[in-house]
């Protein structure tokens, strides 16, 4: 049975990746902005089977409070042994190339919040000798684009960090897992246009919670990105620059 | 955002529309969105345009899937309205619970379920789904948050059991489930000959059996008229333990789909003769007993997603009628014989007597008597053509058509199908509309 803290809970693949583990009969710590979302998303998990799914109502961008999440997540749950961060928010490209300011909040909320609530929970599972940290990245973090380069930065670091992490850990019995889910039909994404690439929350939630139980370090979602964005980063800057993407 | 993917499964008529999904409860429903209406929508299940709102706007539920509380004790779940059918049974069949009525799919939503006020093969025992219906929220476009029971707000609760979606959105609701003891039925399947024994089968099942329906072979004529197979079944008292059952399957995630549409030769009357012909003889024995699961016998094409496409790009209309007891038997004969010289085919034909269980729903299709459901392609006006006099048949017989599965009825059919719409009108939310019932109300609207 796991203990669990999931950051991010209203996000869609979240949800979905906590219903599965719900199944398995796993407590849950839930964190998120809004209290009624929380709470929905809480008794859902509780119908299919989680032996507990604790609300804690918290803006993941106030970092001071990233230390109470994760004492209180382990006091309601006797311990902790997985983390699932999937908040993050999708940025507006063109407002973050005319105001620096929301460029920053962007980093802010989608990289840098990354890094204070996994660098205590890193120590703590290094005490302890087990854990596994799931962080959802991005498929966009993995070449700069025009047409999202400040969400794909901070996603690209994310990945770079988890590495990184990964690499110091891995001696330690830490497992560390980046997920990167392509293009997923969630609210995140709902003023986007579709195209066949896009998939469902629910198919995402199955490769993270196969690739959490298999102790996978990277995986792309679906598979095949791995593929895609092999052949994209292959692409020679000097005719990558003149692409329109 | 116009989505083609939010079409009706008999894909006939295709609709524009925009979409704006759901999310969660407390939401205020997006009103005066492009001046448009509003038509909630769930999995898209209904074979005409009642799920459609053409140049209008879709309120797509799909995310409101979240499980609320369920009693495991005393059977009673509480979901929002965008919860599967399939969902539930993943989570109840295990702790032997079971749908109290089910229709021939489970990719349908509970709020699908109630605004049809849905029914299946134990009408004649359980009624509608909204005789099992306990509760639910149903939100205006004012804002307005009415809590609707047989107690409680009743005349809210007998609008939208059968309202098709047009009295407001329903978000969440209670529904009582039903005790099994395995996951099987015990299933009998006896040859009939013509229809006389398909109406003493009947009359001799429907006692014992909790369900009963028929398959008919429309292609017959002459002395094998009215030729088919009998299937009753009761849940198995012994066979694998509930919790045996495997997952259900999501509608995406079906293990084999139909890739594409299917080509036109695929699909030829004298294919489908074939294939009917072939499903008769299959069953060699006059009767034959077995055990099967209960998604082999209840959702046998949910193994097949999208098999809709297999009526090719035109698509298909389901014809189901309701012909009360009384003229029924003369007038079964007479949609038979119809149908049995008709071109384009009857590709598929179920029958099942109708109980008299009275349904809350002001405007419920189910009707004591007898229930015809015909698939049959569309190949323009011989289909269109076909239905109307199947139409006039049913009007003669004081019948009903369904509007689930309606795209094509006059209104003047419609008012003669339906007089209580007149009353039921007053409860149809301002904002909200479909092209069914623009389409059944229009003329009657002008003439106002």
């Amino acid at each position: 049975m796991r203990k669990i803290l999931v950051c991010g809970a209203t996000s869609a693949i979240a949800r979905e990746t906590a219903r599965l583990f719900a199944r398995d009969g796993d407590r849950l710590f839930l964190v998120g902005r809004n209290a009624e979302k929380l709470h929905a998303i809480a008794r859902d998990l509780e119908v299919r089977g989680a032996r507990q799914s604790v609300c804690f109502v918290a803006d993941l961008n106030d970092f001071d409070r990233h230390e109470t999440i994760i004492r209180n997540a382990m006091e309601s749950l006797d311990g902790l042994d997985t983390v699932l961060v999937a908040h993050g928010t999708l940025s507006d490209q063109e407002a973050c190339e005319k105001e620096y300011r929301i460029a920053e909040q962007e980093l802010r909320t989608n990289f840098l919040s990354v890094v204070s609530l996994i660098t205590p929970i890193a120590n703590i599972f290094e005490k302890q000798g087990y854990g596994t940290i799931a962080v959802i990245s991005s498929v966009a973090g993995e070449r700069g684009r025009q047409s999202n380069y400040v969400y794909g930065t901070a996603k690209g670091a994310v990945s770079l960090f988890l590495q990184g992490l990964r690499n110091r850990l891995h001696t330690k019995g830490v497992h560390v897992l980046t997920v990167k889910p392509g293009f997923v039909d969630t609210p995140m994404t709902e003023h986007l246009p579709k195209n066949i690439l896009f998939v469902q929350p629910e198919d995402i939630a199955k490769g993270i919670y196969m690739a959490i139980t298999k102790k996978k370090d990277t995986v792309y979602l679906p598979g095949y990105w791995r593929l895609i964005m092999a052949l994209i980063k292959k692409i020679p800057e000097a005719n990558f620059k003149r692409l329109r993407l | 955002m116009g989505r083609l993917h939010h079409q009706s499964w008999g894909r006939y008529p295709r609709a524009e529309q925009s979409v704006r999904f759901v999310d969660w409860i407390p939401d205020p429903l997006p009103v005066n969105i492009n001046d448009t209406s509003l038509l909630p929508y769930g999995l898209g299940r209904s074979y005409g345009d009642s799920c459609l709102n053409d140049r209008g706007t879709l309120l797509d539920v799909s995310r409101l899937d979240r499980f609320i509380s369920f009693d495991a004790e005393n059977g009673i779940l509480r979901c929002e309205a965008g919860v599967s059918l399939a969902d539930i049974l993943e989570l109840t069949v295990p702790k032997g619970w079971f749908l109290p009525v089910t229709p021939g799919t489970k990719f349908v939503t509970v709020g699908g379920a109630i605004a049809n006020d849905i029914h299946g093969k134990n009408h004649h025992r359980a009624g509608t789904f909204g005789n099992h219906t306990l509760r639910f929220e149903l939100v205006r476009s004012s804002g307005q948050r009415i809590p609707c029971s047989p107690m409680e707000n009743p005349e809210w609760f007998n609008a939208t059991v059968g309202g098709i979606g047009l009295t407001g959105l329903i978000t969440w609701a209670e529904i009582r489930l039903k005790r099994i003891r395995t996951a099987s039925l015990d299933v009998e399947t006896i040859r009939f000959d013509n229809l006389a024994e398909f109406f003493s089968l009947s009359a001799e099942s429907d006692r014992n059996f909790e369900y009963t329906v028929a398959w008919v072979d429309c292609f017959s004529r002459g002395d094998s008229s009215g030729r088919g197979l009998f299937m009753r079944a009761n849940h198995a008292d012994v066979g694998p333990a509930v919790s045996s059952s495997g997952p259900a399957h999501s509608g995406r995630a079906s293990r084999l789909n139909i890739p594409f549409d299917a080509p036109d030769f695929l699909l030829s009357d004298f294919l489908m003769k074939v294939f009917n012909g072939l499903y008769f003889r299959r069953q060699r024995e006059k009767r034959s007993r077995k055990i099967l699961s209960f998604d082999p016998f209840f959702y046998p094409l949910d193994a097949l997603g999208r098999w809709n496409r297999l009526y090719g790009k035109p698509g298909f209309f389901q014809y189901q009628c309701v012909v009360p007891n009384g003229d029924h038997r003369q007038a079964a004969y007479h949609i038979l014989k119809t149908v049995a010289h008709s071109s384009p085919g009857v590709y598929l034909a179920v029958l099942k007597i109708f109980g008299d269980t009275q349904s809350p729903g002001m405007l419920s299709f189910p009707r004591p008597g007898l229930t015809f459901a015909l698939d049959i392609p569309n190949r323009g006006q011989t289909s269109f053509a076909l239905m109307e006099r199947l139409d006039a048949i049913v009007r003669e017989a004081h019948g009903a058509v369904y509007p689930a599965k309606d795209a094509r009825m006059s209104g003047e059919s419609f008012d003669a199908f339906f007089p209580g719409w007149r009353d039921f009108e007053r409860y149809v939310d301002p904002e909200f509309s479909s092209s069914f019932w623009r389409r059944v109300t229009g003329n009657h609207l002008v003439t106002k």
